[in-house]
């Protein structure tokens, strides 16, 4: 009698789809979306903040007055002219003269990431990224079966020397890291923006070591200081790939991102997201085309930092007064996230049954590593709550911090931090998460 | 007077704020699937502050709890869903109040002649009172090891471990204890693992054909409980038709001496001697793609949409 796995595939799956699992951590997610929970967890644009009826009607005739084209198949590298103006977007960060030809539309920032991963990632490749990084990008990492090593942050972004160090040592093991992926602006999870003067050092060492970058801004424009930081891209057009979207100063759900790279890696991109995709949506690369160029896009990016930064101070201000002491914490000037680390021995995973129970939800910080780091940290959103809820939901973190604090001096005042657990594979918060 | 099921109007409650809103949410989808197959009219609804005013707008014949966790089985829903008289399939408050806990439960069935291991339930409060070093070290002697550690109260293993030595209690109990203030610790008993669902479909409560769990990991936690592939289930389990027997008659016995109605699911092990632990029951058993009570179901031969359907009739016409 063989029994019944509830699966009959199995054992046809390719190696890297083992270890695909439903996990305790997604299906606390699950109890996030209510509205009941807080949720300091959802890395959602606030698209409520958009001139709704304005984009309606744009969207309407659009259709109505070009949706025979709106509506058909498109080039696989995308509508000429979208990525003619997203030259003239990057142009606010510092990418001048920029060529339409070398942009390849994408389906978000995201499908890129796992093109480039596909195109540069055999098994065991090693790929440098942030300590933490983005879980979409590991994710991709990952399903290529690379090794990330992982290089640390500070307040400054990315620390060159660390950096340095990470790179000394691999060609010490006589390896090389395909790539850097790099967030520099209002890094997700980590709040924290390259120092300009660090950009040039980063640069530097990857020509030194000659490693291919990849930057991947999709926050760059949301500075609550109105500024923009110059891109790693603007300093050494043929070392960087970079990577935009318009999910957070547009709309997300338009799912439209791009790829700027070198030539060569252009052609590749085109032709393997082809295979993918055929061609990108041609409705939603319409639908940004005429945004960019019939509403005033500028404004509604001011719009939203301002959004954004109000949001911002009502976190910091709540965790200013409320969080336990040995509580640590990141002050973004822009973007999205706050970086917490929870005091000695605390553990963001563990603890996040309490915060469901208390109506709160924050992604633990082992997420962002691959390596198993991150135990007493978590990412905290500021996009998506209203100011009094996002008050509310840092009180109700810090009942469970002070909950938390007081079971482990119960159980664990002697006992050393638990050992390392891995995020599990498919456990990665979905879409609205990441 | 509803006289067939195919006249019946139905509302099935899944979601929840519990940690097993997603479970519940694929058990309600499931549900709610099966009794449209039988031909009930039925809608799906999330409980919340809507609820009541919507059951009273749009007055169903029954509810069909598919709520896991605290929001289904802890009673109190089903103790506002009598307020309002409300029928529903299932037990009432008062016999989920003591299936939910499961020390309650233990004891109930031990009381009724059943074997269960032992255990001890505390909560934070005792390990901090009379400190968690000298209260372990007494649970580690007096109950062994390995140890089974969960929630007392709860489902889907969401915080149970499995403990073999004792260094490893103070960070299980801090892992547990974020699920809930009380924890109960038991021997783990070493056998086979079975999950048999009893129904009640008019002539008193029935065992279904028991399914055994083997967990490809050893260990039946929550990713292999909702993981197709990760675990093989055997229906009817591979008993010998003495134990097989002894299964069924544990859990209806179970299901009677808690005062359950019209479903529950008995988890118990069958050790090498023969002997049926039980370990807990559910009053409101998983209906996923990967849960046990559908595979029961279908292994006796009954479509699972009849067997709700009757249900809902029974509790419509209470």
């Amino acid at each position: 009698m063989t029994g019944n796995t509830l699966d009959p595939y199995s054992d046809r799956y390719a190696h890297r789809t083992h270890g695909l699992a439903v996990s305790e951590i997604r299906a606390l997610f699950a109890v996030a979306n209510r509205p009941e929970v807080v949720s300091l967890a959802g890395g959602m644009p606030y698209t409520a903040a958009l001139p709704l009826d304005a984009v309606g009607s744009m969207l309407g005739e659009l259709v109505a007055r070009n949706g025979a084209t709106v509506l058909q198949y498109c080039a696989g590298q995308g509508d000429v002219r979208l990525r003619e103006l997203i030259c003239e977007v990057m142009a606010e960060e510092a990418i001048t003269g920029a060529s339409s030809d070398d942009v390849v539309i994408t389906v978000g920032s995201q499908q890129a990431l796992d093109l480039i991963s596909r195109i540069f990632l055999d098994p065991g490749d090693v790929v440098l990224a942030e300590g933490p990084s983005y879980v979409g990008a590991l994710g991709t990492f990952a399903a290529a079966e690379a090794e990330v090593v992982h290089v640390p942050l500070d307040s400054d972004g990315l620390v060159p020397a660390a950096l340095e160090a990470a790179l000394e040592a691999l060609r010490a093991a006589g390896r090389q890291a395909k790539f850097l992926y790099t967030v520099p602006n209002f890094h997700n999870p980590a709040g924290v923006t390259l120092a300009v003067e660090r950009r040039a050092q980063i640069v530097e060492l990857c020509e030194r070591y000659d490693v291919l970058i990849i930057e991947d801004n999709p926050y760059g424009l949301l500075g609550f200081d109105g500024q923009t930081r110059p891109a790693l891209k603007s300093l050494a057009p043929e070392r960087v790939v970079y990577l935009g979207s318009f999910s957070k100063t547009f709309a997300s759900g338009v799912r439209v991102g791009w790829a700027y790279a070198p030539s060569a890696i252009r052609d590749k991109l085109v032709l393997l997201s082809e295979s993918q995709i055929l061609c990108p949506p041609m409705l939603s690369q319409l639908a940004v085309a005429e945004y960019l160029s019939t509403q005033p896009w500028r404004e509604q990016v001011k719009t939203f930092r301002e959004l954004y930064r109000e949001r911002r101070d009502a976190l910091l201000d709540g965790l200013d007064a409320l969080m336990p002491p040995g509580c640590t914490w990141t002050k973004p000037d822009g973007g999205f996230y706050v970086w917490l680390t929870l005091p000695e021995g605390l553990d963001a995973k563990v603890m996040q049954p309490r915060g469901i129970a208390e109506r709160v939800a924050y992604v633990p910080g082992i997420g962002f590593y691959a390596d198993g780091s991150g135990q007493r940290e978590m990412r905290l959103s500021y996009c998506f709550p209203t100011p009094d809820r996002i008050r509310e939901g840092v009180r109700r973190l810090a009942g469970v911090v002070e909950q938390e604090l007081e079971l482990r001096a119960t159980f664990l005042s002697t006992e050393p931090a638990a050992a390392k657990v891995r995020w599990p594979r498919g456990s990665a918060p979905g879409p609205e998460l990441a | 007077m509803i006289s067939r099921v195919g006249e019946l109007t139905a509302v099935v409650l899944a979601g929840g704020l519990a940690f097993e809103r997603e479970v519940s949410l694929r058990s309600g989808r499931r549900i709610c699937e099966a009794l449209k197959g039988a031909g009930v009219a039925v809608r799906t609804m999330d409980p919340d502050a809507a609820l009541l005013a919507a059951l009273d707008g749009d007055r169903p014949d029954a509810v069909f709890i598919a709520l896991h966790g605290a929001d289904g089985e802890d009673g109190a829903l089903r103790s506002v869903l009598d307020l309002v008289d409300m029928p529903y399939v299932g037990s009432d408050a008062a016999a989920c109040r003591m299936a939910w806990d499961k020390p309650t439960a233990k004891a109930t069935v031990r009381a009724a002649g059943l074997a269960t291991p032992d255990w001890i339930a505390l909560p934070h409060s005792t390990f901090r009172e009379l400190g968690a070093a000298v209260v372990l070290d007494r649970i580690v002697d007096r109950l062994g090891l390995p140890l089974m550690v969960k929630p007392a109260q709860g489902g889907s293993a969401l915080g149970a471990r499995v403990i073999r030595s004792a260094a490893e209690l103070p960070a299980a109990m801090v892992s547990c204890l974020s699920y809930g203030d009380t924890v109960l610790i038991e021997p783990l008993i070493e056998g086979v693992e079975v999950a048999v669902s009893v129904v009640d479909l008019g002539a008193g409560p029935v065992a279904l054909p028991a399914v055994e769990i083997v967990p490809t990991s050893g260990v039946f936690d929550y990713a292999s409980r909702y993981t197709a592939g990760t675990t093989t289930y055997h229906t009817p389990a591979r008993l010998s038709a003495a134990d097989a027997a002894a299964v069924a008659d544990v859990a209806v016995r179970a299901h009677q001496a808690l005062g359950l109605r019209d479903l529950s699911r008995t988890d118990a092990i069958v050790t090498a001697a023969g002997t049926v632990q039980f370990l807990e029951v559910n009053v409101s058993p998983g209906m996923t793609g990967t849960s046990m009570t559908p595979m029961s179901v279908a292994a006796a031969g009954l479509e699972l949409g009849e067997v709700c359907a009757t249900l809902l009739h029974r509790a419509a016409t209470r």
